[in-house]
């Protein structure tokens, strides 16, 4: 069986820090890692590879600047066979159309998959729309919020999703796109011999020229969406702050807050 | 689909029906899109596909805020698949041609949308929690919360129709239901290759374990790291139970197997927007407050008064929560006692 992974790489989320004046991110000595939702895609791959014996192989593909080769070796330290980064200043700007215009055709160019995994969203961009468009561009079965699978043959998966006030049960046929979700499994913590692995691992870099991309379907350009402004959310509200130094008094005017607001 | 825009008029919105009702999200929609439609002095729809679609559930769109509901009704569509609801809504879009389509950030919106999308060639704006129409050129202008809740960004889909977006569930009320409100009801038939889609649906199974899903309650009581240990969230069940209300977490409490993933409430949890929101022993970081921050009355309890929490509350108490949830679940018991 083929499989493919999409990892995303995202900038560690809990560092970014914002230019207070300009209100753009301070990009200088941010930090970058695998998102982090993308690495239960990655276990849950190889979990099925090691189900499904050797013949299984299952290849990373990772869309961004050269840097984002770092997310491709977390993925293979996790057990993945080979990675594909693409990566040109063509892409850049994409919006979710574009990049997943972007992966399908990559994933095409490769030769086609039989499962593709995704995560269910990237934190920077929290889409979780990217997944979705991939499978509807390559008119594949997208199953989305996969909590579990339940069963997998050459040609049929039957999936859990999770979905408000449970879960479905839903089955479709090969080739399909899955995003899944935390509950799904708990990665693995890449061993010495991934790490090695991933370290000597030959990455190529397609362009967009080498995945013969429809130039006005890529990057900013080829982008429908536009930012068009970036600002702080209003934070503050009309704060009351007492001291709970005498708990019952405290309580007290909190309960009188809340009545107030018809709370209580 | 790219270029000749005038063509393109209207607001849509997407109804969403699970079982035989029509879930709430479809009316915050309607508040939504009817606040849009009035500033482009134009019509208001929403689409309603799937099968056994009663009367009344049409007519309550339209209660709601609807000027027209299309309803496409089949076996076929009994149960949600993003392909023939994809297409279903492919059809009716290239037929009417709205200038505007919004859909909730649930489920079956952060599905369908993406997949229709892709199907039109068009943009679509994930997750908004601001929706408006800029002057001059009525374009839809699509706010969200970026990188992580740090910013928030605006969107446009300037050159391309429809303008799509999903909102977060909860952004907005419903308005009141107007049993006077009469409206125009389109259905439509297409062939079977349409409705049919290669997901089978195979079984729901209700989840007894979770208790009503944090999203949904009007109140919701949180607990963060400051609860030392999983034992204490009995308080804040108590609480919760005492306020008709649901328990939340960060995502730290998660991460210590104090409580089930699916009561994180943050950026890779759960949004919630609830009337009332008691942040205990929480931080406040950016990422849990892109989960809460539109709550409409927040609280919080926390040791430390330079917690960030403070910065988005309402109401804060500078104390030790172990001191203070006692006193409040006793002072709530006997409040409930005496009203009753
Ligand atoms: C990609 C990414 C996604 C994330 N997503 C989420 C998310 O969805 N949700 C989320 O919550 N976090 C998320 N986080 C984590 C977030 O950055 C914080 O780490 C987390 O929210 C902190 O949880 P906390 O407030 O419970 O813990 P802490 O930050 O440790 O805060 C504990 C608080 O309790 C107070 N306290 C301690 N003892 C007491 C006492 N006795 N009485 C009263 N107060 C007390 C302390 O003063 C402190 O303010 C994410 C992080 C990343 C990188
Ligand atoms: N640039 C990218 N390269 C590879 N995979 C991506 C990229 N962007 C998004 N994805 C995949 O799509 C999922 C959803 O991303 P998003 O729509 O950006 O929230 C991610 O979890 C990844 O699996």
């Amino acid at each position: 069986m083929k499989i493919a992974v999409l990892v995303k790489q995202v900038p560690a989320t809990e560092k970014v820090k914002m230019d207070e004046k300009t209100g753009t991110m301070i990009r200088s000595g941010m930090e970058a890692e695998a998102n982090p939702l993308d690495m239960y895609a990655v276990e849950e791959a190889v979990r099925v590879k090691e189900k499904l014996g050797e013949d299984t192989e299952i290849t990373v593909i990772s869309m961004g600047p050269p840097m984002a080769i770092d997310a491709i070796k977390d993925a293979l330290s996790m057990g993945c066979d080979r990675g594909y980064l693409v990566s040109d200043s063509a892409l850049a700007g994409a919006d979710t159309l574009a990049t997943a215009y972007t992966l399908s055709k990559t994933i095409q160019k490769l030769g086609g998959f039989d499962l593709i995994f995704t995560g269910e969203r990237a934190t920077d961009g929290e889409t979780g729309q990217v997944g979705p468009s991939v499978g509807a561009q390559l008119d594949m079965p997208v199953l989305t919020y996969v909590s579990k699978i339940e069963e997998l043959n050459g040609t049929h998966i039957r999936v859990r999703r999770a979905i408000e006030g449970g879960y479905e049960v839903v089955e479709a046929p090969l080739p399909s796109l899955i995003s899944v979700v935390k509950e799904i499994n708990e990665p693995r913590i890449p061993n010495l011999k991934g790490k090695i692995r991933a370290k000597r691992a030959d990455i190529p870099t397609l362009t967009a020229k080498e995945l013969e991309l429809d130039t006005s379907r890529i990057g900013l350009e080829g982008s429908p969406t536009r930012v068009v402004k970036i600002f702080y959310p209003k934070l503050s509200r009309q704060t009351k702050i007492v001291s709970g130094k005498d708990p019952e008094l405290a309580v007290e005017e909190l309960l009188k807050f809340l009545e107030e607001k018809e709370l209580i | 689909m790219k270029g000749s825009i005038p063509e393109y008029k209207g607001v849509w919105t997407l109804g969403e029906q699970r079982g035989k009702e029509i879930s709430s999200v479809s009316y915050e929609l309607l508040a939504w899109g009817r606040g849009l439609a009035d500033k482009l002095k134009t019509e208001l729809s929403s689409v309603l596909v799937g099968h056994k679609i009663s009367e009344e559930n049409i007519q309550s769109l339209i209660h709601r805020g609807a000027d027209k509901v299309y309803v496409v009704d089949h076996p076929l569509l009994e149960h949600f698949t993003p392909d023939g609801y994809g297409k279903v809504l492919k059809k009716l879009i290239e037929e009417y041609k709205p200038s505007i389509m919004i859909a909730s950030a649930t489920t079956i919106g952060r599905t369908v949308m993406p997949v229709l999308a892709a199907m039109i060639e068009t943009g679509l704006t994930a997750d908004c929690t601001g929706l408006d129409i800029e002057e001059g050129t009525g374009l839809l202008l699509q706010t969200r919360p970026a990188i992580g809740g740090n910013v928030m960004a605006t969107i446009k889909t300037p050159e391309h129709r429809p303008q799509m977006a999903t909102v977060r569930p909860k952004s907005k009320r419903p308005l009141p239901a107007d049993n006077s409100r009469k409206g125009e009801v389109i259905k439509k038939e297409y062939p079977e290759d349409i409705y049919s889609s290669k997901v089978k649906f195979l079984e729901f199974v209700k989840d007894k374990t979770a208790e009503a899903p944090i999203q949904e309650a009007d109140v919701v009581i949180a607990g963060g790291k400051g609860l030392k240990d999983g034992k204490n969230f009995k308080m804040l069940y108590k609480i919760a139970k005492l306020l008709d209300g649901a328990v939340g977490a960060s995502r730290q409490a998660v991460d210590m197997g104090w409580i089930p993933y699916s009561h994180q409430v943050g950026l890779s949890g759960k949004t919630v927007s609830p009337r009332l929101y008691v942040a205990m022993g929480i931080s406040g970081a950016v990422q849990h407050l892109a989960g809460m921050s539109s709550a409409e009355t927040v609280v919080a309890i926390n040791s430390d008064p330079d917690a960030n929490i403070f910065k988005v509350s309402d109401f804060g108490i500078v104390g030790d929560l172990f001191d203070i949830a006692p006193v409040l679940i006793s002072k709530l018991k006997e409040i409930k006692n005496q009203r009753k």
